[in-house]
């Protein structure tokens, strides 16, 4: 197992392993989330009370749950660059920070949309609405920061401490809707608890987050192993692979 | 790992602890300011202005919505069946306003004690559900509320309903 971990922080072994995982994980993702928006959208019931405009929830719950897990994985890649000076875990960072910005974007996009037609308002401060806003200021912080330095290394660490800091608003979004009153409702659908819906609603949803996640591995990978052939350019076995492609 | 790594992962460790203790207190002491509106316990003891723009939140009570005939005029009970408020607001409510459901109400606190409301949002609870679900439920004498207690046990008569409805 340490062996293994130790293998993917090197960048030939990375690029290697992940080459064998990534079909898998595209072809998981796609058929995933086909699956769950067809059902999702076609033929899962309406709800008793919002009708149709419950099918938001086929994109606002994955997205949501992506928004935060992308920033704790991204943190966690930072501490791994931090402390053991693994240049692969600061490349992945680099990747997932756009990836989960926009998908906290589509969780507050699309959770003002539906909030239109059921609570009656696009926008009010509660604390999860406005926990979830300061979680994408942080995503741009952190792209912004990794940017504003000249040498790359300054400006991953950089990057790497506000991802750490910013982990304690991950807790805050989660606990938000427990600890104090806002307008959201508590969580629906979490994976520790019996969902708050039939099966004919909360399968599809489930395949969605399934969907999302597997997209997020792939994309991440994917982006992680364009990264390694430029930073990596001059190292031979980038030059050989290139070559050999030729 | 060697000493050195070991360290630098307490320093960040106890870094990351330091901020989280620090924004946890000022979250605590900001807690009243980020809960979204007021309950009607807390508009009886006083803790909300009188005449400034507050929400506040809560049931709507059942049986409680009075709606005039001749205007948009209408009022109800917010309640969280202990403390009860009166609230008057003229407009269009939400499509999910109804008795016994969650509501949010932005208006000012008048002297007499209601609300005189300037909006009124819908709260919505967790569960979700078909209708025929949500018809079970009610007809077994629970509330759609109920939903992730009681959904296994009115479970057959959905089953049946379903089956009935085909035939």
């Amino acid at each position: 197992m340490w062996a293994f971990i130790h293998k993917l922080g090197s960048p030939k072994w990375f690029y290697a392993i992940s080459a064998r995982l990534l079909p898998w994980l595209w072809v998981a993702a796609v058929a995933l989330i086909v699956t769950g928006s067809i059902w999702g959208l076609l033929y899962a019931p309406a709800d008793y009370q919002q009708g149709n405009s419950f099918r938001i929830i086929y994109v606002h719950v994955p997205a949501a749950f992506l928004a935060q897990s992308v920033f704790v994985s991204m943190a966690a890649a930072g501490l791994v660059f931090m402390v053991w000076k693994i240049k692969v875990a600061d490349m992945a960072a680099a990747m997932m920070a756009p990836l989960g910005a926009c998908m906290t974007f589509v969780a507050l996009f699309s959770g003002a949309v539906w909030g239109v037609p059921t609570w009656g308002t696009w926008w009010q401060w509660d604390a999860r609405l406005t926990s979830m806003l300061i979680l994408f200021f942080l995503y741009i912080g952190v792209i912004a920061l990794r940017g504003a330095f000249t040498s790359r290394d300054a400006g991953a660490r950089a990057a790497s401490v506000l991802a750490l800091v910013g982990v304690i608003n991950i807790p805050i979004i989660k606990y938000s809707v427990d600890w104090w009153y806002t307008l959201h409702q508590t969580a629906s659908f979490t994976f520790t608890s019996r969902p708050a819906m039939p099966a004919q609603m909360y399968v599809p949803l489930l395949l969605m987050v399934l969907g999302f996640y597997c997209f997020f591995i792939a994309l991440t990978l994917t982006r992680t192993r364009t990264e390694i052939l430029r930073r990596e350019g001059s190292k031979r076995w980038v030059r050989q692979l290139v070559e050999g492609r030729l | 790992m060697n000493a050195k790594r070991k360290q630098k992962l307490y320093i960040i460790l106890a870094l990351v602890g330091l901020a989280a203790v620090a924004v946890g207190l000022a979250l605590f002491a900001l807690r009243s300011n980020i809960n979204l509106f007021f309950s009607p316990i807390q508009i009886a003891e006083g803790k909300a202005p009188i005449e400034r723009q507050i929400r506040a939140g809560g049931m709507v009570r059942e049986g409680s919505v009075e709606r005039d005939l001749d205007s948009l005029d209408v009022s109800f009970t917010v309640t969280d069946y202990i403390e009860d408020v009166e609230v008057r607001y003229s407009g269009i409510l939400p499509d999910l306003f109804r008795e016994g459901q969650g509501v949010v109400v932005v208006g000012s606190l008048q002297p007499e004690g209601w609300i005189r409301a300037d909006q009124v949002l819908a709260r919505h609870d967790e569960n979700y559900m078909p209708p025929e679900v949500a018809e079970a439920l009610e007809a077994s004498g629970y509330s759609p509320a109920d939903y992730k207690e009681k959904a296994e046990e009115v479970s057959k008569r959905v089953e049946d309903n379903a089956a009935s409805t085909q035939n």
